[in-house]
């Protein structure tokens, strides 16, 4: 199992009593792609960072890959999010100033040391495996379109090449061209190297590149109630 | 924040320089003899040509002084003069022998030697260079101090016998002359004008007739440092004339007492402008990293942990502390440069353009500690957000 939830509580610390998330029990197996749908303000971002480690929920197990990451410090938690887990946001997924070829080797930095001397050929045959031009690598990414940003994220959050990538909304920025060609890339891209995905959007029009669809109200018991 | 650092490092800069360049001007001397009145003004006259002098010396009791068993050597120093502003000094040639400045170091000519005739001239190494004057040129004296002077000693002129090398001193802003020269241009004058119908001509003039009749001051070597005291006292209560005898070294921290207050002020106001300017810096990162809250999430999310925020907001703002140390720094040097020849014509400031010297570096590791400091509240933030970032 690459995601296993039991018993998942969570509020935030200036509502304590307001719980945002339970969580009975969920799980998803390696290899598997997932797409979990439902409206915002559902608890959506607060499951995403509890499996990401950024969040600590109150009560429950969280495991990932096996690791207990209630178990485990922030710094380890940190450190397991930057080899384990890819991230892909709505926007805003690239520092803007830097450009396509550091962002990319700075989420590389954050990671284990795997050897760098093959880093740069690595992130080039990335970065062309997602047609960006090469004139455009040396860029600052600010200058780069959306779609060749999304692009790029991608390849960012491929290059420790976790076994869990998690997609935030990251085609809701993109219009409907850009937005299927990201879907097809980011699905060859997953199938390739046997990624986890766990892909959460309120667009159902993209379900349809998933074999498994679940609502986050079935998931999240206090979004059912709502 | 470099306009800050900028005053901070000037105001250090010229303050010690001034106080360096004070200090290093009269180093040999043990006592300095004026006619009777205050300490600095005797100080500042005799030595750094600042003011007037109030009154002169009798030549005889010059005489008496310097033949004192205690007294190794006697400089009489004569002035009143001036040659294109700049002042002329009447001494004798033990003055290039005795005299010294910064750490003990004697007088050097840069070209020619001492004067040895009635009309000769040496100069200090500005006054030549300014004035573009090489050796056998001839030059006119004027009478009195001002820059455009209509009495010249213009039926006297001077011939120029030697150049003496810089010193960073008000040495080398001055003409030096013999005190029978002195004596030369003013026999056929009178109350500050010429005498018509006088008129000795230059041949007639003997350089071992002529007697100097008064000396404006003169500095003293004694044989033991033990005597200072004694010595000062005696000329202090020398029955026959008035006479102030001071120790260059107590008169100059004099000196320093009454600057301190104005010193202290412009380093307060420094300081104040540069805790102004770290203020405005921590405010700003405070402002960019609200701007940049995307940016920081991002960075969480790539799993870098929140000490590396904390750290990366610190160095940016290091960085920017550091940009405008190089600027202000530069620019220091470059308005400096600039303003040289101002500062020496119109303030008698030699500037040296080392600005690392020990102060500086301790000033600028200061800067450093205090953005630290000043960062450390939006670096905390931005760790804090960091920890609880949903």
């Amino acid at each position: 199992m690459t995601i296993q939830l039991k018993d998942i509580r969570y509020s935030y610390p200036d509502t304590p009593v307001k719980q945002v998330l339970h969580i009975k029990s969920w799980a998803v197996a390696a290899g598997e792609q997932v797409f979990v749908h439902g409206p915002s303000g559902g608890g959506k971002s607060t499951l995403l960072n509890l499996l990401s480690g950024m969040l600590q929920a109150d009560s429950g197990e969280v495991s990932v890959m096996g690791k207990r990451l209630d178990k485990i410090s922030r710094r380890q938690r940190d450190r397991f999010r930057a080899d384990h887990i890819g991230y892909i946001f709505q926007q805003f997924n690239l520092i803007p100033y830097l450009d396509a070829i550091d962002n990319i080797k700075l989420a590389h930095q954050f990671a284990k040391g795997k050897t760098s001397l093959s880093l740069e050929d690595d992130i080039k045959s990335l970065l062309s495996n997602f047609f960006i031009d090469p004139a455009d690598w040396q860029q600052p990414v600010a200058k780069l379109s959306i779609g060749q940003q999304q692009r790029i994220a991608i390849a960012r959050a491929m290059i420790n090449e976790p076994e869990l990538l998690i997609a935030d909304e990251p085609t809701s920025s993109l219009d409907q061209d850009n937005r299927d060609n990201f879907m097809l890339e980011l699905m060859a891209m997953v199938s390739e190297h046997n990624t986890t995905l766990l892909f959460v959007s309120h667009d159902m029009s993209l379900a349809k590149y998933f074999n498994r669809i679940d609502a986050l109200a079935d998931i999240n018991i206090i979004g059912a109630e709502n | 924040m470099s306009v800050s650092i900028f005053v901070l490092l000037g105001v250090e800069h010229i303050r010690t320089q001034t106080k360096e360049g004070f200090n290093s001007t009269v180093s040999g001397a043990d006592l300095i003899v004026g006619a009777r009145t205050g300490s600095l003004n005797l100080l500042l006259y005799s030595v750094f040509r600042i003011g007037s002098p109030t009154n002169n010396i009798d030549w005889e009791t010059y005489q008496t002084i310097a033949k004192n068993s205690n007294v190794a050597w006697a400089l009489p120093i004569s002035l009143g003069d001036s040659h294109k502003g700049y002042r002329v000094m009447g001494t004798s040639t033990d003055y290039f022998k005795y005299f010294s400045y910064g750490n003990k170091r004697q007088l050097a000519f840069a070209e020619g030697k001492p004067f040895s005739d009635l009309f000769n001239v040496v100069l200090g190494s500005e006054v030549a260079r300014k004035l573009r004057y090489s050796l056998g040129d001839k030059i006119v004296l004027a009478h009195g101090l001002g820059k455009t002077s209509f009495s010249l000693h213009d039926d006297r002129p001077f011939n120029v016998t030697g150049i003496l090398a810089t010193t960073g001193t008000p040495v080398d802003q001055t003409v030096h002359i013999s005190l029978q020269g002195i004596e030369a241009i003013h026999i056929d004058w009178q109350q500050g004008v010429k005498i018509p119908g006088s008129n000795i001509t230059t041949d007639q003039l003997d350089s071992r007739t002529l007697k100097p009749k008064t000396v404006t001051a003169f500095m003293l070597g004694l044989n033991s440092r033990m005597n200072t005291f004694r010595v000062q006292r005696d000329i202090n209560n020398y029955q026959q004339e008035p006479l102030t005898a001071i120790l260059p070294g107590v008169a100059l921290s004099e000196l320093w007492q009454m600057m301190q207050i104005l010193e202290n002020t412009l380093r307060l106001i420094s300081g104040l402008i540069l805790i102004a300017s770290l203020l405005g810096l921590s405010a700003m990162m405070l402002a960019s990293i609200r701007e940049r809250e995307h940016e920081i999430h991002l960075l969480r999310v790539i799993g870098a942990p929140p000490t590396y925020l904390f750290l990366l907001i610190e160095m940016e703002a290091l960085l920017i502390s550091l940009f405008s140390l190089v600027i202000a720094l530069s620019g220091l040097s470059f308005s400096l440069l600039l303003s040289k020849d101002l500062l020496i014509s119109s303030f008698g400031l030699q500037m040296d353009f080392t600005l690392f010297s020990g102060n500086h570096l301790l000033f600028i590791l200061l800067v450093i500690g205090a953005t630290i400091i000043a960062a450390a509240l939006p670096s905390f933030f931005a760790y804090k957000n960091a920890k609880l970032s949903r």
